[in-house]
């Protein structure tokens, strides 16, 4: 938890002083949508996460986001298939999509840089191909109360969004900090060679990672599809990978792999969102919006990094102190 | 030796890293024209203080003299100026360029005034000339990448030489050379020496030390054990100066078990051909009780015939057999659900995640065990922890320690409680103490016995004689991929196993 510590005290002073500077940030109206937002985001952040940890990235989220909700759309709408026969496909592609992701890196040993860069393009083009590049929507179709409640809806005033994130971030926390699978997840990000030689499937745990990532961003791409109501399969999920990789990185994720945390991608999520709604309500020109992540994201990740460092020298420094009683030199 | 100044002078270094004293207090002098031979133990420092020599780690405290006179080595570059050049253990040659390139890198002859041009035709023609000085019969347009080791070893020796260095530091220069290179190589040393370059020699191979050197200086645990000038310098001293203690004290007695007299073939390997060398094929079998070391040289195929039989490297052919039933396995974890483990040799990329904790580590191939449907139980992994800390002596202020922040030994020892924490069936140790101190490296030998004792077949892979002699009870050597030659207790010494390294028919 140490470890969050920083990224979460950033966050709070930040909500302070846009509370401060316009206390229309505390509006029910406002905290609900950033809830919402948090929510959507949060939940393909996680698996980003896990990608992450294993040292290895998923870039094709967005674009993967921007197929789903076009099937969605016309499965939903043209083929009219079921709400639920709709949303188990959905998962289902993307669990195979990412799958095929997952054996390209570890069975093929390709780079996940280059893998996931060609699903960003393949499913951009692909998505725009079979819609002929039209805008698609869920029109009046009946039947769809339900996903609108869990994209629009809330429970006892919480987003229902934030509800689910917080539900499956709780099922993510026992996976990565407290199961055997987790454990290998930390060992084969941070050191392939050791975990093989521990006997741990690497390969297997790899495209676990892979797979879980892809069924997350299915679960966020369908809320996402119908909080926006629209998909335009051109502009759609644009650019959100970026989003889940800063939130992971932010939360101290290490690119290197083997290193990260479920609190920490919550808590680098919130702080994008609220950076989005501070140039909002700041009045902020929105042309600075990625300038001003940006800037935040190099100073939270370089904070964090000078933590960390002053950490390990600690521990060195208890060490040493630990072997000056007894030396090794022992003649 | 005190009523001249010496060329250099490295008087009383000391230095610390995490966990270890890698040098206390050590002084060493070379002269014009010297040869000095550094000698020591895996882990007694030799490579800190060289590399302290050289630039590429900063000294705590004491003081680099050249010619009496106070110096700075900040980096490799500061070094090289001073005329210091090194020759790694590890090679440093970059495969990806050809044998001029290496030889000339960042000194490259260059044209064209600013624009920095590569002067191609000098830099061929000097790296040629050097080529043929060192009597190497080959182009220096050959890529590196298609020599062989004794090549490559020659081509860091013809970089030293370039630059004009008048201190050459070799660090076991030989051990991947067969005899006839290592022969040359003694010869380039003794040739360099008439030029009035100065050469400190480290080395394994004592007969190598006997042979050529001027001065042995040897060191144990970071601190300097003594000096041996020309006259005395024989094995017998060194080897005590080295150990600090008689051999005998390293390495117990062993007696036959009945293990051993009832199941002398427990495990068998036949006709194994590890991907390193598919043309030749291994046998050979340990009986449950003993410990077959495997002696050769670098590059001999031992660790390749360790990771196949692990599961890390996929055998093309041959069989396994423990206890009479033959092992299928692919994986290592296959090999680990079989009771074959390895404690391999490059222990902080292989052996350890050095980045988790004593507790992580030790429970991280076993961890089922400590999970009630998949959720680990950290009280059960603390538990084994220092269950293991204390029976095998585990020196870590608590079990949340890095593993990074542990010293080698005690870094070999939570690999070994590890599979200690299995019902070991057949453990196979790759370089067991390098980097060990001396007094960790009899507490490893007597777990290694132990293991023996307690009934599992060990196989323990060193190029440390004294080591592989001192520990096994049989010795198999390999040269080239294939095992020329076993030799019973009653016929061990460093000339027989040399004589079957070096590929001489056994």
């Amino acid at each position: 938890m140490k470890k969050e510590l920083g990224i979460f005290i950033l966050l709070v002073v930040l909500c302070i002083v846009v509370a401060a500077i316009n206390p229309n940030f505390l509006l029910t109206i406002n905290l609900q949508n950033l809830g919402r937002q948090i929510g959507a985001f949060g939940i393909f952040s996680i698996g980003l996460g896990l990608v992450i940890i294993t040292g290895g990235i998923e870039l094709s989220v967005g674009s993967m986001m921007a197929l789903l909700g076009v099937l969605l759309s016309m499965m939903l709408t043209e083929w009219g298939l079921g709400v639920v026969p709709s949303v188990l496909l959905c998962i289902l592609v993307a669990t195979l999509l990412s799958l095929v992701h997952g054996l390209l890196i570890t069975r093929l040993n390709m780079q996940p840089f280059i893998v996931t860069l060609c699903g960003l393009l393949f499913y951009r083009g692909l998505a725009r191909f079979i819609t002929k590049d039209e805008t698609k929507g869920f029109g009046t179709v009946a039947g769809l109360d339900f996903l609108r409640y869990v994209a629009n809806g809330n429970l006892f005033g919480i987003p229902m969004p934030f509800v689910l994130l917080i539900l499956i971030a709780i099922i993510a926390w026992v996976v990565l900090h407290r199961s055997v699978y987790g454990r290998y997840l930390f060992a084969t990000g941070r050191n392939p060679e050791a975990a093989r030689y521990a006997g741990i499937n690497t390969k297997g745990i790899v495209t676990a990672a892979y797979v879980l990532s892809g069924v997350l961003t299915a679960i966020s791409g369908i809320i996402i599809a119908f909080y926006t109501n629209s998909v335009s399969p051109a502009n759609h999920g644009n650019a959100y990978e970026l989003y889940g990789i800063a939130a992971a990185v932010l939360g101290g994720c290490s690119l290197r792999g083997g290193e990260g945390s479920i609190v920490g991608v919550l808590i680098g999520t919130a702080l994008l969102q609220v950076l989005r709604n501070l140039v909002n309500l700041l009045g902020i020109p929105s042309s600075l919006d990625f300038a001003v992540m940006g800037a935040v994201i190099l100073i939270g990740v370089m904070a964090d990094q000078i933590l960390s460092d002053r950490r390990n020298r600690r521990q060195v420094a208890l060490m040493r102190e630990s072997t000056k009683n007894e030396s090794p030199a022992t003649n | 030796m005190t009523d001249h100044t010496p060329l250099l002078e490295l008087r009383n270094v000391s230095k610390r890293f995490p966990g270890v004293i890698a040098l206390n207090d050590v002084t060493l002098t070379v002269d014009t024209g010297e040869i000095v031979a550094l000698i020591g133990e895996n882990g007694a420092g030799k490579s800190t203080l060289m590399k302290i020599l050289g630039g590429a780690i900063a000294r705590d405290s004491g003081a680099i003299k050249i010619n009496g006179q106070d110096i700075e080595i900040k980096s490799p570059r500061e070094a090289s100026a001073l005329g210091i050049e090194l020759i790694h253990q590890e090679l440093s040659v970059l495969d990806n360029l050809d044998v001029a390139a290496n030889i000339f890198l960042r000194r490259e002859p260059t044209k064209g005034g600013l624009l920095k041009l590569i002067d191609r035709r000098r830099l061929y023609f000097e790296a040629d000339a050097l080529l043929k000085k060192l009597g190497l019969d080959l182009s220096s347009r050959t890529p590196v990448s298609r020599l062989s080791i004794a090549q490559q070893q020659l081509v860091e020796i013809a970089r030293a030489i370039s630059t004009g260095a008048r201190i050459i530091v070799m660090d076991e220069p030989t051990s991947s050379l067969s005899l006839t290179e290592t022969q040359r190589l003694l010869e380039i040393v003794r040739d360099l020496k008439a030029q009035q370059v100065s050469i400190i020699y480290i080395s394994h191979r004592l007969h190598e030390v006997v042979e050529i050197a001027d001065r042995a200086v040897v060191l144990r645990d970071g601190r300097n054990a003594g000096e041996l000038q020309r006259s005395e310098i024989t094995r017998d001293r060194m080897v005590r100066m080295m150990v600090g203690r008689d051999l005998k004290e390293l390495f117990k007695e062993s007696e036959q078990t009945t293990f051993q007299k009832e199941n002398p073939n427990w495990f068998e390997v036949k006709n194994l051909r590890t991907q390193r060398y598919p043309n030749q094929t291994v046998s050979f079998s340990v009986a449950r009780g003993e410990v077959l070391g495997i002696a050769g040289l670098v590059g001999a195929g031992r660790s390749e015939v360790a990771k196949t039989l692990f599961g890390v490297d996929q055998a093309l052919s041959g069989t396994v057999t423990l206890n009479k039933h033959e092992l299928h396995f692919s994986t290592p974890r296959d090999a680990i659900d079989d009771g074959v483990y390895l404690v391999p040799e490059d222990r902080r990329n292989c052996g350890l995640v050095v980045d988790f904790n004593v507790r992580e580590n030790i429970s991280l191939p076993n961890l089922e065990s400590y999970s009630t449907a998949k959720i680990i139980s950290t009280a059960k992994e603390t538990a084994a922890a220092i269950t293991a800390s204390k029976s095998i002596n585990i020196k870590t202020p608590s079990p949340e320690m890095r593993a990074a922040n542990l010293s080698g030994g005690n870094q070999q020892k939570v690999v070994l409680a590890r599979w200690l924490s299995f019902a070991p069936k057949v453990i196979i140790f790759d370089e067991p103490t390098r980097g060990i101190d001396v007094g960790a490296k009899a507490e490893i030998y007597e777990l290694i016995r132990k293991l023996a004792t307690d009934g599992v077949s060990v196989i323990v892979i060193s190029s440390e004689m004294e080591e592989v002699l001192g520990i096994s009870d049989r010795i198999a050597v390999m040269h080239e991929g294939r095992i020329t030659g076993f030799l019973d207790r009653s016929h061990f010494s460093e000339e027989a196993v040399m004589h079957l390294a070096t590929g001489a028919a056994g």
